[in-house]
């Protein structure tokens, strides 16, 4: 059976590469010119952080995140594939103790850590924070590079991966249709919303941190994640907003701030990429997995594309397969036909 | 009686802020269960320039409330006077929550350039819900600039600290028997917004509290019963602390005791 997957996003990337291992004649199309310019996965900080997005995210995020840590561990094995499974830290300063200790009570899979403890872990960070929460669990991926390697498994399975191509000229082409068009697909899926992120890469040889970190704020809470040589992705603002391009002078202050908070030396970064996207997301901020007639629809990942596309690729794949999806709990649902337009 | 802002009756006495919930239907839950009649919603933060938050907007609207918008996050009388004219267009409401930052960190307002701000917008019709320190002269002058309603913090925003300098708080309620007066800023717990209400405040707004609780749908319901309870409980006009120093019965019952 031929399926046409439509959108080259970490959605449509896993779901083309589950359908491909299964067998299946994949085509993969996405509407911008280029890997470079396409969709929200690009920004994404590569954080597979299931335990610490429990913190505000329902448990589902952390059960099914789990199992995702898995997949891109099996997909991408070798180290050049830029999967690092080395824990992340939980930090604040000293008056935001309070904030280590919510943060603390509201997740799982941490243990404190103080002093010598914390500095073995991340000897950069000697001295400059007394206490942190360390998540050893979890990991972090380059998402471009890791992209990139969905891509070229795709072609080694002989999948079609083709770039400039709109949905709208494959009408009919496949008797199949995996829509993982991301926020383009609130044409169809009209709960969608759009919540913006604004991030930065900056280049920072001089100082050298392994594993992803969180700053605890009150109002500015953010986060730095190593893709390495040096190179740090510095994120990400949240704001109720579907406005695509414009990172404002108010957001890069905060995320500087914020970065100068953590390691002052990061005030001599070179700035390589000021980036910003809108993550496509449901009321519940849970994602959905739904059928209409041929077309089954893959979206509303929000903040948690990379920690939780390879599960609902997994679902997508049996679903394909005459399988059943797994039942949501009582607050998830998957949606029905009744709620598109 | 039930509550009065510029003209409008509500029921509730608890205003919700609408940002940091875990996601909109956790928001729109809390707002039902909590019963409240008043939300507020930052435009500068959601917005940018144009009208990119249309889709959280409208999701509010479906709350079926009131929303009063605010200018949370601008530095200068002229932004913020520039903020509430975008709110007066996008929410057609003649309401807007002033804020005036003066200072980054705790987010304290700017009260001088506050009644500028008051001044300029109570003048050009709009109906404004000052956020202010406790400071007495300050509150006249808003009042003198045209506010109808004072909506002095208890501590720093986030901070839950709670009432901060009760004393304060309770001489602004001396001061200002006729004006409603709402707690804005610093609440952590249900038994502080009580204490509020107790003193004779009028209401409480609140968002970080409820939002960032571990389960914010019990914790907006649990202070709606508290600010209820202090309401109740200041109506009903309790019994004043008593200073045990001096004995007020005659030493004569004494006797009974031997
Ligand atoms: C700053 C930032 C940081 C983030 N950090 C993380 C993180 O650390 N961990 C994590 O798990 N998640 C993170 N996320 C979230 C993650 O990026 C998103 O959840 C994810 O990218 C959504 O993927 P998607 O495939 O659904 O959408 P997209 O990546 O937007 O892909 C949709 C694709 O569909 C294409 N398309 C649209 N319409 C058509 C059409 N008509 N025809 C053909 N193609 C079409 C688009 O060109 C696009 O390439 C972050 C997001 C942001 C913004």
């Amino acid at each position: 059976m031929k399926v046409l997957v439509v959108g080259a996003g970490v959605a449509g990337l896993c779901c083309a590469l589950e359908l491909a291992q299964a067998g299946y004649r994949v085509e993969l199309i996405d509407r911008a010119v280029g890997p470079e310019s396409a969709g929200c996965s690009r920004f994404a900080g590569g954080m597979l952080a299931p335990y610490c997005e429990g913190e505000n995210a329902h448990q589902l995020v952390t059960s099914l995140g789990v199992e995702s840590v898995e997949w891109w561990q099996k997909v991408l094995p070798e180290v050049d594939d830029g999967y690092r499974q080395l824990g992340s830290l939980v930090l604040a300063q000293g008056r935001d103790r309070g904030e280590l200790a919510r943060f603390a009570q509201r997740s799982s899979g941490h243990e404190s850590v103080r002093g010598d403890a914390l500095s073995e872990i991340e000897p950069e960070l000697a001295g400059i924070f007394p206490q942190g929460l360390y998540f050893a669990a979890e990991a972090h991926i380059d998402p471009r590079l890791a992209m990139r390697r969905i891509r070229s498994r795709l072609q080694e399975l002989g999948a079609t991966v083709r770039y400039g191509a709109d949905a709208s000229e494959y009408k009919g082409a496949a008797e199949l249709v995996v829509d993982c068009r991301g926020l383009a697909g609130r044409d169809t899926l009209s709960e969608l919303r759009g919540v913006k992120g604004e991030m930065l890469l900056v280049k920072c040889p001089a100082i050298r941190l392994s594993r992803p970190i969180r700053l605890l704020h009150p109002r500015i809470p953010l986060y730095i994640v190593p893709r390495g040589d040096g190179v740090y992705m510095i994120g990400a603002t949240m704001i109720e907003s579907d406005e695509q391009k414009r990172v404002s002078a108010r957001s890069l202050v905060e995320l500087l701030q914020g970065a100068f908070a953590l390691h002052p030396t990061f005030s001599e970064a070179e700035i390589l990429e000021l980036g910003t996207e809108v993550r496509p997301a449901f009321r519940d901020n849970l994602p959905k997995v739904c059928r209409k007639g041929n077309t089954i629809f893959v979206n509303g990942l929000y903040r948690h594309g990379f920690l939780l596309a390879p599960v609902l690729a997994q679902w997508v794949r049996n679903w394909v397969s005459g399988g059943e999806l797994p039942p949501g709990p009582d607050n998830w649902e998957i949606m029905n036909e009744d709620s598109m337009q | 009686m039930s509550l009065q802002l510029y003209g409008i009756e509500l029921e509730s006495r608890l205003l919700l802020g609408t940002s940091q919930y875990p996601s909109p239907a956790v928001l729109l839950d809390t707002i039902r269960e909590s019963r409240t009649d008043v939300v507020t919603v930052s435009l500068r933060r959601e917005s940018g320039t144009n009208r990119n938050g249309q889709a959280f907007w409208s999701l509010l609207r479906e709350a079926n409330v009131r929303v009063l918008p605010n200018t949370a996050g601008c530095y200068s009388v002229k932004e913020a006077v520039t903020t509430a004219h975008m709110a007066r267009e996008i929410f057609d409401t003649p309401w807007i929550k002033l804020e005036v930052i003066g200072e980054n960190d705790t987010l304290g307002p700017d009260v001088i350039g506050l009644v500028e701000a008051a001044r300029i917008l109570s003048e050009e019709g709009f109906e404004v819900f000052p956020y202010t320190t406790d400071d007495l002269v300050v509150a006249a002058k808003l009042v003198d600039a045209g506010c109808r309603v004072l909506m002095p913090l208890a501590s720093p925003i986030g901070s839950a600290q709670g009432l901060n300098n009760p004393r304060a708080l309770g001489r602004m309620r001396g001061h200002f028997p006729d004006i409603p007066l709402i707690i804005d800023a610093g609440i952590g717990l249900p038994s502080q917004a009580a204490a509020a209400m107790e003193m004779g405040y009028d209401a409480v707004l609140l968002n970080t509290a409820v939002a960032k609780a571990g389960n914010p749908i019990s914790m907006g319901r649990a202070f709606a019963l508290a600010i209820e309870a202090g309401h109740l409980a200041y109506e009903a006009q309790p019994l004043l602390a008593r200073d045990m120093a001096s004995p007020s019965t005659p030493v004569l019952g004494k006797a009974w005791l031997d």
